[in-house]
Parts: structure tokens; C-alpha cells; sequence
């Protein structure tokens, strides 16, 4: 195949392709099913506050980390091609910053001017 | 530097690792993702704006729900069903939750599969994972039908609380559900082509001159998967916020 050069990674990619056996997908399958219906418990149960939000975090954040993973096949990707994915999602961390402050300025300005009668 | 450069070594050097080995990559003068056909790698790159997108979709609904003042509908009452006599909270979004990872599931054996040659196995997986795209696909139907015509909730309003629920529910969802409609049509495509052995005999595809092959697979699954990331997030922040 024309991408077979330089084929010397030590860990399962040659030039078909990824080949892993067939255990590591339904094992990780069987982990988002539990993972899942942790998160879907959190609602059951009504765990409020930050209990609950930290509890979703952590499950949304363990499941996505085992699809682009495993299911995704990015931890037997060179690291060129991971940092070229993974770095750039980091930037969306700014536009939640910003995001955040502008909801809470718009909130307390709707606080003041919506309540009648104060002008 | 201490470290000699081979040169014409009769085989392919090896390629360096860690943070020496991206610094290598992208400063070949050739391709920068080794190892990847440049469909996959291409696919990756449309899957990262991709998720722009979705992220901005996501933040913005944030940005409402927390600058709002009117109080927000309880997506745990909204999205409950009544089965068997009793209300279950959720309950909808947690079985659409299962099978779009199931979907997920059964998309990574058919790659498995399909670098193993394994026309028929390969057929019966992406057929599987088709057929639960579109019962997830179904089962929203069924949700936003319920939405609009029980529940009166538009995008411009509702009766519940604040306006904005509506507009980034129709907004996010349907965004989702649109990607998840395209997957179940290009996973039957791949289906149709492994079952004819297009890509065992490297026929071309439909406008286009690249020979067919078992990458392309992978590559549909990379598209799926990223479609069940994007519920991973949706689930957590619309519905179980």
C-alpha cells in the first residue's frame, strides 16, 4: 500500500490498517453501558448541586475519552495526528470563559432593568 | 547533535516517537499524519470543525440558560414517559442513549471485520448499526412530536418557563438528528459496497476514481462514533443538566 513507508510503530498499525481484537470493543462497550447508566442514576436519584454536576462531568467526560480512544482508534494514532485534533478542542475553553461572562453580565442586567418600577 | 543520520538504507527508517517524532511529522516535507490514509486524516480534520460547530451550539445554550430569568423546564418532568402505569423520568433519552452507544458498539466490530476481509460479517455489523441509527433517529421523531403537540413547546416559546428552551432544543437536537439521518445513509452505502465486494476487488466509487477500500470502513466509523461523542455531550448538559 502507498501509506506502508516507514511501518516500524510498535504497537498494531501496519499497512491494512488498525486491527485490535475484538475483546477491546466489547469491553469498552460493556464500560459506556455502565458509564451511561451511572449518569442516567444521577438524574433517578435527584442528586442536586454540585454533587450532580460534578458527577455528570466525570461521566460525560470518561465517555468520550473511551470513544475517541478506543472506538476512535486515537491511542494507536501517531502523536502528530493527536495533538492536531485534541490541542485545537482546547481553544473551545475560551469561548466557554467568555461565554460564562457575558451570561452572568446579561443576567444582572436583566435583573435591574426587568424589575418594574425601579426607573 | 550527537545523533547520525542514516541515509539509503535499503528499507524504511523508523519513524521517531514523542515530542521529537510530531517535530519530525509536520517537518518532513511530506505528508504530516503517517501511518493514516489521507481520507481518515481528512475525515479527522472535517470531524474537528465539526465539533466547532456543535460547540458552539452547545456554549450558546449555555449562554442562554444562564442569562435567562425566566426559570428553566425540568428536562427531567419534559422528557419522562409514562410506562406500565408509572412515570419514569428520562427514561426516553436513556433508551436512545443505549442505542446510539450500541450503534457505536457494533460500527467498531464492522471495522474490525472489514480489515479482516470479512465481507459478511462486515455486511451484517454496518447493517446492525444502520438499523439502530435509525431507530434513534425514530425514537426523536417520536420525542419532538411529543414536544409539539402534547406539550406545545415551540421554538419561540412554551408553556413551561423560559423561551429559550425551546430554541435550543429544536436547534441542538436537530442538528444532531440531521447528522445521525446522513450516518444511516452513508452507512448503507458502505454496506452496499462491502456485500457487492467493491472494495475486495478495488473498484471505484460513485464520482469518484480512488480505488475502493476496507479504509473506507474505518473512516465511516470514525463519522458514527463522533455522532455518538456529540450525544455523549448532548445527554449531559441539555438533559441531565
Amino acid at each position: 500500500m502507498a501509506h506502508a513507508e516507514g511501518q516500524q510503530h510498535p504497537i498494531a498499525t501496519h499497512a491494512e490498517g488498525q486491527q485490535h481484537p475484538i475483546g477491546i470493543y466489547l469491553k469498552i462497550w460493556g464500560l459506556l453501558f455502565v458509564l451511561s447508566t451511572a449518569s442516567y442514576l444521577v438524574d433517578y436519584f435527584h442528586f442536586q448541586g454540585y454533587l450532580r454536576w460534578f458527577l455528570i462531568i466525570l461521566f460525560m467526560l470518561l465517555k468520550a475519552g473511551l470513544i475517541v480512544a478506543v472506538f476512535m482508534h486515537m491511542l494507536w494514532e501517531r502523536l502528530a495526528l493527536m495533538y492536531a485534533i485534541l490541542v485545537p478542542t482546547l481553544l473551545l475553553m475560551v469561548l466557554l470563559g467568555i461565554g460564562a461572562l457575558e451570561a452572568d453580565y446579561t443576567f444582572f442586567t436583566r435583573g435591574v432593568f426587568f424589575v418594574k418600577g425601579l426607573f | 547533535m550527537t545523533q547520525a543520520i542514516r541515509t539509503s538504507t535499503g528499507e524504511p527508517l523508523p519513524l521517531p516517537e514523542g515530542i521529537q517524532g510530531i517535530v519530525a511529522d509536520w517537518s518532513s516535507d511530506q505528508r504530516a499524519f503517517k501511518n493514516v490514509p489521507w481520507g481518515k486524516a481528512m475525515m479527522w480534520i472535517f470531524l474537528l470543525s465539526d465539533t466547532f460547530i456543535f460547540s458552539s451550539f452547545l456554549i450558546s445554550y449555555m449562554t442562554v440558560r444562564m442569562s435567562t430569568t425566566d426559570p428553566w423546564p425540568n428536562p427531567s418532568e419534559v422528557f419522562a414517559l409514562t410506562l406500565f402505569g408509572k412515570k419514569i423520568p428520562l427514561i426516553l433519552i436513556a433508551i436512545m442513549t443505549f442505542v446510539l452507544i450500541s450503534s457505536s458498539g457494533t460500527m467498531a466490530m464492522a471495522v474490525k471485520f472489514g480489515y479482516e476481509k470479512n465481507r459478511r460479517m462486515t455486511f451484517i455489523l454496518l447493517l446492525i448499526t444502520a438499523a439502530l441509527g435509525a431507530t434513534f433517529v425514530g425514537m426523536q421523531a417520536f420525542e419532538w412530536t411529543k414536544l409539539i403537540v402534547d406539550e406545545g413547546i415551540r421554538p419561540w416559546g412554551n408553556p413551561l418557563g423560559a423561551a429559550q428552551f425551546g430554541s435550543t432544543f429544536f436547534m441542538i437536537t436537530g442538528f444532531h438528528g440531521t447528522h445521525v439521518s446522513i450516518g444511516v445513509i452513508f452507512l448503507i452505502i458502505v454496506a452496499i459496497k462491502v456485500v457487492r465486494g467493491d472494495l475486495d476487488h478495488e473498484r471505484p466509487g460513485f464520482m469518484t476514481g480512488r480505488k475502493g477500500k476496507y479504509e473506507i470502513v474505518e473512516i465511516m466509523g470514525l463519522y458514527w462514533h463522533f455522532v455518538d461523542l456529540v450525544w455523549v455531550f448532548i445527554f449531559a448538559v441539555f438533559y441531565l443538566w
